[in-house]
């Protein structure tokens, strides 16, 4: 097996040439902590990003920042924490979830479209990322974006490639919009909640004027023995106190809450950021993203069929985390046939390979969506170059 | 003013007229129709007046099947296709081609859905900007893009140009707030991309729909998110002696950790217009006036706005007027989002929409001062500070030919600048045909080139709204 390691973006142009040449298919390597995601593919060589690091533009006052794709994303991280500022969308790190070793590249996380529990709030990676480089697979380098956060000049190919999956080209460079990280986070902490208050709760809060940033439900038995419903709020101290007050004023219904403060909450959040409850077991990990108040239900019925399923819920009840046992389908088809009710999609994002590529990982598409994103493949990557059967198989 | 080409209708088409007229007839309801001259009329420009082309005839469907219909029709007649929703692009996104059939949404302006527990609106794509929140503002809820034009335009339309506000620093503009749409595909079938959930699977087809200028389909449902109103917000104009100040108190505001819900830039000669217009007591001893408004409680207003002044004093701001009660706040909203109106009551003006990186700000404006005078010409600036999206108006007499043409010619060289600059040709209007012949000046053969391969995904025959946004030569298909 062949690793491309390009330095420059002209060499990676002439690998993605060389290979058409060839008709060796090409993996796309960053990191590797999430090759875990989509469908098993299968290509017999890999161009890698490591070559390609470097933070290449940092303008705190534009609130914007560029690097090489295969720059670690905690370089990238770092870099803003010394500006007081972050990454709107607090990307997941997969590493526990897969247990897999290495270093999140900031590149894969606008590949795979990473957000983390603020998604619910300040958008997912794809709404931050502003502008991309990458070679397509007719080995050209093609620009879409660039460094201001307003922009409509021309298509939006850079939404097209954030979740693509390396699947349209190989990303040499990406540019995010970031924000001021806030001055003091504060979690409340309601406990004991059924899975259908706990959501009630959280579609409460975020229809309030307060704001949260975050709002997850953790059935008992996933961190504790009770039910634990969360808000995190993030904001000046003064309006943090306020804020806090006034939500559990708002939301007394349902108890008094415990507040959360300091390396404690963070740690927890984390916890939920990487579903990490699931870390190290042998169950299938599914996503499924719907109407927030849908969630509950889709799970009830969802689990009357899958028995020794575990739930939580991120993004006010409209992100929910489930294992299942990793026999069969793993429950795809219980739980597509629950979607197919309530609306919404389901990723299978942990499984054996075997299932993974037995099942669809991503939701199945309407035939005429089918179409556009056969074309649009083909439009990127003509030869069938970049990961191959990565998404759906055949594409 | 005739610089801007439209492709040679098409002769063949132009003849077969009165049997294409026949053919839609039998599928849509009859007062869907238009084929008169003067019911045509209101819908052979846009807000881009300057130019105008009658269409061969007007389509307005009540529903989702009727544009079905039509599109599939016009598809097998290789009839050219011009989606529409209010019309008040300022790119020229909505002006149709003689060959052309317009298809408006105008008359699907049903709210079909609001959901406050998961916070979205489902509504038909003809309803507009403002009655989206109208619908929502009693429960304390509003809908976050906020075009000057909200008044009129429509969601449909906000999709094509993927539309911001003033208050998108915060809120982010049209594609981070839309969920899910219906659409029409050229060849009629009717998909549905995401929903109510976020984040929809596969390719994210609807960050390309937005903003993709009615190139890919006719929308005719969105889902949209509704926000909660902040318990408040307060307007509050700081004046400063220099652009200068304006834009490194800007800076330093975003510095210091705050992103206020708005920051508005207006110079010397806009100040002068909106306050004639809107008597909103903006300071007229000025050279920049900043409109910046915080969001909250009234003691976290105060909160911020103290850091908000504290900063300003150090930049060199000369005056700091609150708003002192809602009717002040409106007065300084609608001195802003008149601004283009209040200057259409003065002279003739275009507007130009492109994006500069904030750093740059002060050499812009000393630039495009230059550009505008070299031209002979006046030009008022007001923008999105925040966001480095600049609209610049350049005023000009449109009985004039000659002003006229160099009035587009300095805007042209203005966008140029935008693009060296590091920015971008547009920032929120569109490229529509106004600057369709400049995107070969911020991309290279092949960055258009894959973005017209895309586009052909859709439509391999280019026939919806095809004479926007690429030039008109080297087109490629799928
Ligand atoms: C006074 C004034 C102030 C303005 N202020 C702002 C501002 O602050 N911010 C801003 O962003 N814009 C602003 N605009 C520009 C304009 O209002 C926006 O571009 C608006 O979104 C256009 O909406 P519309 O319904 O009028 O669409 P149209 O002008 O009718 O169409 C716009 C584009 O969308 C396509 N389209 C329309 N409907 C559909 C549909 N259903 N399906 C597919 N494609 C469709 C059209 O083909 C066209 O390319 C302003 C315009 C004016 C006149």
């Amino acid at each position: 097996m062949t690793i491309h390691t390009p330095t420059t973006e002209a060499q990676a142009c002439a690998v993605v040439k060389s290979v058409v040449d060839s008709s060796t298919p090409l993996s796309i390597r960053g990191g590797g902590t999430r090759t875990g995601l989509g469908r098993p593919a299968q290509a017999a060589s890999t161009i890698s990003s490591a070559g390609l690091t470097g933070i290449t533009l940092y303008e705190p006052a534009e609130m914007v920042i560029a690097a090489r794709a295969g720059t670690p994303l905690a370089l990238v991280q770092e870099t803003l924490a010394e500006r007081g500022q972050m990454l709107p969308f607090e990307p997941m790190d997969h590493r526990a979830l897969f247990g897999s070793e290495g270093e999140p590249t900031i590149g894969a996380v606008a590949a795979c479209n990473i957000s983390g529990p603020r998604r619910i709030n300040a958008g997912a990676a794809r709404d931050s990322l502003i502008g991309i480089r990458l070679v397509n697979g007719r080995g050209e380098m093609i620009k879409s974006g660039g460094r201001v956060m307003k922009n409509v000049t021309g298509l939006d190919l850079v939404k097209l490639v954030s979740g693509s999956h390396g699947t349209l080209g190989f990303l040499t460079e990406v540019t995010f919009r970031v924000l001021p990280r806030p001055e003091r986070l504060v979690t409340l902490q309601w406990s004991g909640l059924s899975d259908e208050q706990g959501v009630a709760l959280l579609s409460k809060a975020l229809g309030s004027p307060f704001e949260p940033m975050a709002a997850a439900h953790l059935p008992a038995g996933l961190a504790g023995d009770q039910a634990r419903t969360l808000l995190r709020l993030e904001n000046f101290s003064d309006s943090i106190e306020y804020r806090a007050a006034e939500l559990s004023l708002l939301l007394g219904e349902f108890g008094v809450p415990d507040r959360l403060e300091g390396e404690m909450p963070s740690e927890l959040w984390s916890l939920v950021r990487d579903a990490a409850f699931f870390a190290g077991t042998d169950e299938a990990v599914w996503r499924l993203s719907l109407a927030p108040t849908n969630g509950p239900k889709a799970i009830a019925t969802i689990a009357r069929g899958l028995p020794g399923a575990r739930w939580f819920y991120d993004w006010g009840g409209g992100l929910v985390w489930l294992a299942v046992p990793p026999e069969d389908d793993a429950g795809a088809a219980a739980i597509r046939g629950a979607l197919h009710r309530f609306g919404g999609h389901a990723t299978l994002v942990r499984a054996p390979d075997a299932v993974r590529a037995a099942v669809d990982v991503f939701q199945p598409l309407a035939e005429p969506l089918m179409r556009v994103t056969v074309g649009i493949k083909k439009s990127f990557d003509p030869d069938g170059i970049f990961e191959p059967g990565r998404m759906y198989a055949g594409v | 003013m005739s610089a801007i080409a439209f492709p040679a209708p098409d002769a063949g088409i132009l003849a077969r007229r009165d049997e294409i007229i026949a053919g839609l007839s039998g599928l849509v309801a009859p007062n869907a129709l238009i084929t008169s001259d003067d019911e045509r009329r209101p819908y052979e420009t846009d807000a881009l007046t300057a130019y105008r082309r009658m269409p061969l005839a007007v389509v307005l469907p009540s529903t989702t099947e009727e544009v079905a219909a039509v599109l599939r029709y016009c598809r097998a007649q290789g009839v050219p296709v011009v989606p529409r929703g209010s019309g008040t692009s300022l790119a020229g996104g909505a002006i149709p081609q003689e060959d052309a059939i317009v298809i408006g949404v105008s008359k699907m302006n049903r709210i079909i859905e609001i959901d406050y527990a998961n916070r979205i609106a489902k509504v038909q794509a003809g309803v507009t900007n403002l009655a989206v929140t109208g619908a929502v503002s009693a429960e304390g809820f509003f809908y976050a893009p906020d075009p000057s034009s909200q008044l009129a335009c429509s969601i449909g339309g906000n999709i094509g140009m993927n539309s911001g506000g003033a208050h998108c620093l915060k809120y982010g503009v049209t594609t981070n707030n839309v969920l899910g749409v219906k659409m029409v595909m050229l060849d009629g079938s009717v998909v549905e991309i995401g929903g109510s959930h976020l984040d929809s699977p596969g390719y994210d087809l609807l960050g390309l729909i937005n903003g993709s200028e009615g190139q890919l389909g006719i929308i005719t449902e969105a889902t949209v998110r509704i926000l909660r109103m902040a318990e408040g917000a307060r307007p509050v104009l700081f004046g400063f002696p220099t652009s200068e100040q304006a834009g490194s108190a800007v800076a330093a505001i975003i510095g210091a950790g705050i992103i206020p819900v708005a920051m508005e830039f207006m110079d010397k000669p806009a100040i002068e217009i909106c306050e004639a217009f809107a008597k909103a007591g903006y300071p007229m001893d000025v050279e920049a006036l900043l409109i910046i408004e915080v969001e909250g409680s009234d003691e976290e207003m105060d909160a911020q706005l103290a850091r908000i002044v504290a900063i300003a004093r150090e930049h060199g701001v000369t005056t700091v007027k609150e708003s002192k009660s809602a009717m002040e706040a409106a007065a300084i909203w609608k001195g802003r989002k008149s601004a283009f109106g209040a200057t259409g009551r003065i002279a003739d003006y275009i507007c130009m929409d492109g994006t500069i990186p904030t750093g740059q700000l002060p050499y812009v404006l000393k630039r495009m001062d230059e550009i505008v005078k070299g031209y002979g010409l006046r030009v008022a600036n007001v923008f999105h500070a925040g966001d480095g999206n600049l609209h610049p108006l350049i005023l000009y007499n449109c009985n004039d030919p000659v002003e006229a043409q160099k009035a587009e010619d300095a805007g042209m060289d203005i966008l140029k600048l935008c693009v060296e600059v590091g920015g971008c040709l547009t920032g929120e209007h569109g490229v529509g045909i106004e600057k369709r012949d400049l995107m070969t000046y911020q991309f290279n053969p092949e960055d258009l080139a894959q973005q017209m391969r895309v586009r052909a995904v859709f439509d391999e025959r280019w026939l919806l709204n095809p004479a926007k946004v690429f030039p008109l030569e080297g087109r490629v298909a799928a």
